[in-house]
């Protein structure tokens, strides 16, 4: 805050002069960025635990290539190098956590380059992107390296009916159906930090007991999920169960950490709710009648394009109007 | 539950460091510095010269207006200098300088000047508002609003319930709990003369839930009372504005633009009711201010009635001084108070609160982009889009500042004090909002 500090010299002291409101909350961008990284770790060790210790080498090169990237743009621009901010790791770990395992290392680099690089800095940097910048690096790599990125391992302790596949993968294609307990666990095949919906679980709930993250969102995807892939269910239960839909794939993971990004999504709570409802709608839609077995990646990115426009028209009725 | 309005924030209270500190009366001053101009409106005009001697009480400069108040002299002496003097808004204001007479052997001391007592039983709407005017009472809670004023609402207005504000939600502060404690009786029998005086039967006092004993003491004293009640609210900031309070307490909401009396009700703050209950009973013009000094920059934080017009300096140094790491001084609450360069300035009538946050409490922070968080928009009492409006501002946007809403902000910084990046969001509400009315008024003359 501007403030100019004046000796005077009836009262021999330094006084601080600036406006009201002379307290703060305790809550930081850097705090609030550590605090997610902190929500993180869970993903990190379900990671390690289900798919090895190789997994840490594959995180740590895409939070080292989005930090180094994000230092050198800003060094380039010359403009302050802010990357002590913590943006830059969550960007990096969520993008990590959201690759297959065994990825290979440079594409993992490159992913994080260009999820910082478009993702991010061409748009301004940290509060002026418009898309979640992890999922346009994701979204790069899905399309430069599409086999690459859809190949699965199986998993530490796996259990015999699961296969190589992701949960969505086998019920899509092969019509296999996933026990549920498995899903919770994280023993199943899917992206690093996905899997394991315990593990994602347990970071959401402290982002949104500690405030950091605004709870509308995921329970509005909730909502969503329960209504439209409950809807499809109840009209033909050959489609997955609500349930499924949960604890399958990147739902979670996405719901907790991906659509609550600040920057991408409304900033109003109706908006939020909107927000939120329509990702699950396309989620849905592309997981049941499009040709890929997951569509969290898709539909969030899809709805961040919204989220100028879910702003604008979800201006809260200012206190005491009266909307005509 | 407790009853309360949408949004707001809870800052720290800090109430402990001087809740429990009664009334002390602080010794006179060497000299009061008395602003002429003390509430919202025309400054007061001068009734004395240089080197006159006042007694204690007497009006030395009479309302100029309808929105105005008169002022009296706080001590008995001698006028010192009329000029312009520092005020604690940052201005520099018409000002009388009084200093303590030196009498001679023989000579006696003028007495004080009070008026008559009234009956308060007894006294008619129109004696209590001529003895609001006569003792220059204005509103305590902040914008210094001539009570007498409030006291005339225009005619045909339906008005339904007086509210007393007693949330003191400011943090920091406690003299209105500590007049709650101290002075129930007062509050209720100035409430009762302020109800007369508007023809109001219904009167609401009330209190946040940090204070039990305060809601215990006002609930007593309002036993036998027909028509008053204590209203206990949750404790969140910034309740004790006007429009949030009235919500809390009866759910309506002033629409943009309008005043508490459009929804029929209006509201007086804890030290306005002991006022107009001193002045009507015992003839006492508007002389004293009752104020907290507290905050950990301070020694030994006190609640006092000091007479009005006594340097900030004085204060503080009756109170202990400053702590070697004190490292800002606000008049008023941390919230919404005024911080001060120049401790010379003068305690007002409506001086609530000296509050000093040590070095270590001011560590102003860095500035970073905005996250698009929203965090201040869940804050903002008045469901405005703060980050919007400031970014409007900044880019001299004003149009569309104003259709946001811009101009319906009452800066209560409940949005700076949430926001994770430190965006000085209430400076550029503030700038928007100035040059928005600027606009508006050019529009209008152009239309003129
Ligand atoms: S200062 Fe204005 S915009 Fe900020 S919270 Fe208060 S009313 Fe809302
Ligand atoms: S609280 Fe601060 S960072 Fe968050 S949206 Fe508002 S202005 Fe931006």
């Amino acid at each position: 805050m501007s403030s100019v500090t004046v000796t005077e010299a009836p009262n021999e002291r330094e006084l601080l002069l600036s406006t009201s409101p002379h307290l703060q909350s305790r809550w930081t961008t850097k705090q609030i960025m550590w605090f997610v990284v902190l929500a993180l770790l869970p993903s990190v060790i379900s990671a390690v635990l289900f798919f090895g210790f190789a997994q840490l080498l594959v995180i740590a090169i895409a939070v080292g290539f989005a930090v180094g990237t994000e230092a050198l743009i800003q060094y380039l621009m010359k403009k302050p190098i802010a990357v002590s901010d913590g943006s830059a790791v969550i960007t990096g770990l969520l993008l990590g956590l959201i690759l297959p395992p065994h990825f290979s290392l440079v594409f993992t680099a490159l992913g994080a380059i260009f999820a910082i690089g478009v993702g991010k800095m061409l748009f301004g940097g940290l509060g002026y992107n418009i898309f979640n910048p992890a999922l346009v690096g994701r979204a790069f790599l899905q399309a430069a390296f599409p086999v690459a990125i859809t190949t699965w391992t199986i998993p530490n302790f796996a259990v015999d009916t699961v296969s190589k596949a992701t949960p969505l993968a086998a019920l899509k294609f092969d019509g296999v159906v996933t026990g549920l307990s498995s899903m919770m666990y994280g023993n199943v095949g899917g992206s690093l930090g996905e899997t394991s919906a315990i593990a994602v679980l347990i970071g959401g709930v402290f982002l949104i007991v500690t405030g950091v993250a605004n709870w509308r969102i995921p329970a509005a995807m909730l909502v969503g999920v329960i209504v439209f892939g409950g809807g499809l269910w109840l009209i033909d239960s050959s489609y997955p169960t609500p349930l499924f839909h949960i604890f399958a794939g990147s739902f979670l993971f996405g719901a907790v950490f991906m659509a609550t990004d600040y920057v991408s999504s409304p900033i109003t709570n109706l908006g939020m709710w909107i927000y939120g409802i329509c990702i699950s709608l396309v989620l849905v839609l592309i997981r049941v009648f499009g040709g890929l077995p997951e569509g969290v990646m898709y539909s969030i990115l899809f709805m961040n394009a919204f989220v100028p426009l879910i702003n604008r028209y979800t201006r809260p009725r200012i206190f005491g109007e009266v909307k005509s | 539950m407790f009853k309360t309005f949408p949004g707001g924030v809870h800052p720290p209270e800090e109430k402990e460091l001087s809740e429990h500190c009664a009334f002390e009366v602080m010794p006179l001053p060497a000299s009061v510095i008395l602003p002429l101009s003390q509430h919202l409106g025309k400054q007061a005009k001068p009734l004395v010269d240089k080197r006159a001697t006042v007694a204690r009480g007497q009006v030395v400069a009479e309302a100029d207006g309808f929105i105005s108040a008169p002022v009296h002299a706080p001590i008995m002496g001698t006028v010192k200098s009329i000029g312009r003097e520092n005020n604690s808004n940052g201005y520099m204001k018409e000002a009388l300088v009084i200093i303590p007479a030196k009498l001679k052997e023989d000579e006696e001391a003028p007495a004080d000047v009070t008026m008559p007592p009234l009956d308060a039983e007894t006294a008619t709407p129109d004696e209590i508002r001529a003895r609001v005017k006569e003792a220059g009472i204005v509103g305590q809670g902040g914008a210094a609003f001539p009570t007498f004023v409030k006291l005339n609402p225009p005619e045909g207005r339906e008005l339904e319930s007086v509210i007393i504000n007693g949330c003191e939600c400011e943090p920091y502060l406690t003299r209105d709990d500590r007049f709650m404690l101290e002075r129930p009786d007062a509050i209720v029998s100035g409430l009762r003369l302020i109800m007369r005086a508007l023809g109001v039967q219904k009167g609401i006092i009330g209190i946040e839930n940090n204070k039990p004993d305060a809601i215990a003491s006002m609930q007593k004293a309002v036993q036998g009372f027909d028509g008053l009640e204590v209203c206990a609210l949750q404790t969140k900031y910034p309740q004790g504005a006007e429009k949030m309070l009235i919500k809390a307490v009866n759910g309506r909401e002033v629409p943009p633009g309008k005043l508490p009396l459009d929804v029929g009700v209006v509201i007086q703050n804890i030290g306005t009711a002991v006022a107009v209950h001193d002045a009507v009973t015992k003839g006492e013009p508007s002389v004293t201010a009752a104020l907290t000094v507290t905050g950990r920059g301070i020694r030994t934080p006190k609640n006092l009635i000091v007479p009005v017009g006594t340097p900030i300096k004085d204060v503080i140094e009756f109170c202990g001084g400053l702590t070697e790491d004190a490292g800002k001084v606000i008049v008023g609450g941390p919230m919404m108070g005024v911080a001060q360069y120049n401790l010379e300035a003068p305690v007002m009538k409506a001086t609530s609160g000296i509050v000093v946050l040590t070095k270590e409490e001011v560590r102003a922070r860095e500035e970073t982009n905005c996250l698009r968080c929203g965090k201040c928009v869940d804050a903002c009492p008045l469901h405005l889009l703060p980050t919007r409006l400031a970014r409007l501002a900044e880019l001299n946007r004003l149009e569309e500042a104003e259709e946001y809403g811009i101009t319906v902000c009452m800066e209560c910084g409940s949005c700076a004090f949430t926001c994770p990046a430190n965006i000085p969001l209430v400076q550029w509400l503030r700038l928007g909002k100035q040059r928005v009315i600027t606009m508006q008024r050019s529009r209008k003359a152009d239309a003129a």
